[in-house]
């Protein structure tokens, strides 16, 4: 479905980006690791239209959307439900305005049809009656949650989840991990998760990918990265100090 | 060598002309994003859908809510000024002319300029904090990948707002001023009424009107560009937000007294 090829990006002198390949199938999970500051937002950023590289493609179903106009980039990303680091609610809103947010702008659902979709997303992420509370008001995990009902309240074939479970306890952590599984099995979306949570992430994912140093090191399924033969790879699973700090 | 080191070893004058034109190119390269913003921003102020509810707020935001300000420093304004000029008239027996000279000032010069630094002060600093906030949360990024485009949403509102308001605004500012003076020259030094407003008739006409109504709207239009437009392009973190804020009031604040200077000598 996503095919990214070649893809290279720098920020004045520092290169993060140096030639990165990576596929993604169709309705898999396909979760990115990799350090921190290692360039997982940033190809997240370029996935998601954000950034242009410097050089490389990606092909969303064949149409490469690093040469696409802004008009026609936004059709890809109609397809498309992200989830922010932070959340990204607006803070000007309520929880409930702020799923419902998408479908007002951007489909010709009215009334109490949107009322309707938004209080069933709301009630799938476990938020049922939280609606007039602002973003403010709520705690962090329920910020995640209310981002990832409103990345779904469209129906989206593509999902997209920057570090979504960053700066959650342990507890709240599973909670967003089986969120997401749940939610897919239901929804059947494609969905690219960029994380550093392990062990947690094997349990959710179809297929790794560890990113080292601007580029896809390894991939596979969670059982084929465990046991992968790659230093790095090994270095990075069991948290090894002294060996990432050689 | 490295790029750097290349660059140390050439002669000092080769490095010093290299400087001024990387220079050069940035501040030419910024204010050629300076003015695409605002021209992208007035065309998708033309192009629909226009978002009739986000104007109304920033209506709210920006009008309504700045309208004590307005009016106390327009009426404490217009004190001032009948009072001094109230002074210096009575000195060649010319209290007469007070009422025009209070309103041509007024008119002309200070409703436009100074309701324009107020409302900089009030609601142009909110506007780049609320937008650089929004930037560095993602959020200007969230609408972005909902296929929204950030500045028919967050842009346009305000600067057609601006163009609403400053003119209003600066009308009320004018008014209270007037009755600011009449206050002090008529009900505190016993001026009479008539040759207050009388007088005022005679000297004030519309092209005084019309030259504070197109400093004003210009006004409208600067503050809320530079205001957006360096919340949009606000640096990194808590930082980058206060810096964006401080480098708004102080530039509108300083182009709002360029343009007055400029507008004052072109306009009849």
């Amino acid at each position: 479905m996503i095919q990214v090829s070649g893809l290279r990006r720098s920020f004045g002198a520092q290169e993060v980006l140096r030639g990165l390949d990576l596929q993604v199938g169709s309705g898999e999970i396909l979760v990115v690791i990799g350090r921190s500051g290692g360039g997982k937002s940033v190809l997240l950023k370029h996935l998601i239209g954000l950034l242009r590289p410097d050089a490389g493609h990606i092909l969303v179903d064949g149409v490469d959307i690093t040469r696409l106009a802004r008009f026609a980039l936004d059709r890809i990303r109609e397809r498309y439900g992200v989830v922010f680091q932070g959340g990204a609610l607006f803070d000007s809103m309520s929880v409930y305005d702020n799923v419902a947010f998408p479908l007002r702008e951007k489909t010709r659902r009215r009334g109490a049809d949107i009322r309707q979709r938004v209080e069933e997303k709301l009630a799938q992420v476990g938020l049922e009656g939280m609606g007039e509370k602002n973003p403010a008001e709520i705690s962090g995990g329920m910020r995640k949650r209310v981002a990832i009902a409103r990345a779904l309240v469209t129906e989206p074939e593509v999902v997209f989840f920057d570090e979504p479970t960053t700066g959650l306890d342990p507890i709240l952590v599973n909670t967003i991990h089986h969120l997401i599984v749940e939610l897919h099995r239901k929804f059947r979306f494609t969905a690219v998760v960029v994380s550093h949570e392990i062990p947690e992430i094997f349990r959710i994912a179809d297929r790794v990918a560890m990113l080292h140093e601007g580029v896809i090191v390894d991939s596979g399924s969670p059982e084929a990265i465990q046991a992968s033969a790659n230093p790095v790879v090994q270095q990075f699973i069991r948290g090894d100090v002294e060996a990432a700090s050689r | 060598m490295t790029g750097q080191g290349a660059a140390a070893a050439q002669p000092l004058p080769v490095r010093l002309v290299g400087g001024l034109g990387a220079l050069v190119l940035d501040v030419v390269q910024s204010l050629g994003r300076f003015g695409r913003f605002l021209v992208t921003a007035l065309i998708y102020a033309f192009v629909p859908p226009v978002k009739l509810g986000r104007i109304a707020e920033r209506v709210h935001f920006i009008g309504f809510r700045s309208l004590v300000i307005v009016i106390l420093t327009g009426g404490f304004t217009g004190m001032v000024l009948g009072l001094q000029i109230f002074l210096v008239l009575s000195r060649f027996g010319s209290e007469a002319f007070l009422g025009p000279a209070v309103a041509l000032a007024l008119i002309r010069e200070l409703g436009p300029v100074l309701c324009a630094l107020i409302v900089t002060g009030r609601a142009g600093s909110a506007l780049t904090a609320e937008l650089g906030i929004m930037k560095i949360t993602e959020q200007v990024d969230a609408l972005t990948v909902m296929a929204l485009n950030p500045t028919r949403y967050l842009i346009v509102p305000p600067i057609v707002a601006g163009i609403i308001t400053f003119p209003l605004m600066t009308a009320l500012f004018d008014v209270v001023g007037i009755f600011g003076a009449y206050l002090v020259s008529v009900e505190l030094l016993g001026m009479s009424a008539g040759t207050y407003f009388g007088e005022m008739q005679t000297f004030v006409d519309l092209a005084d009107v019309m030259t504070g109504f197109w400093k004003s709207l210009s006004f409208g239009i600067l503050v809320t560009w530079v205001c957006t437009y360096k919340g949009y392009y606000c640096g990194h973190g808590a930082e980058g937000v206060a810096r964006a804020t401080t480098q708004a009031v102080v530039l509108s604040s300083v182009l709002i007294l360029v343009w007055d200077y400029f507008m004052g000598s072109v306009l009849p």
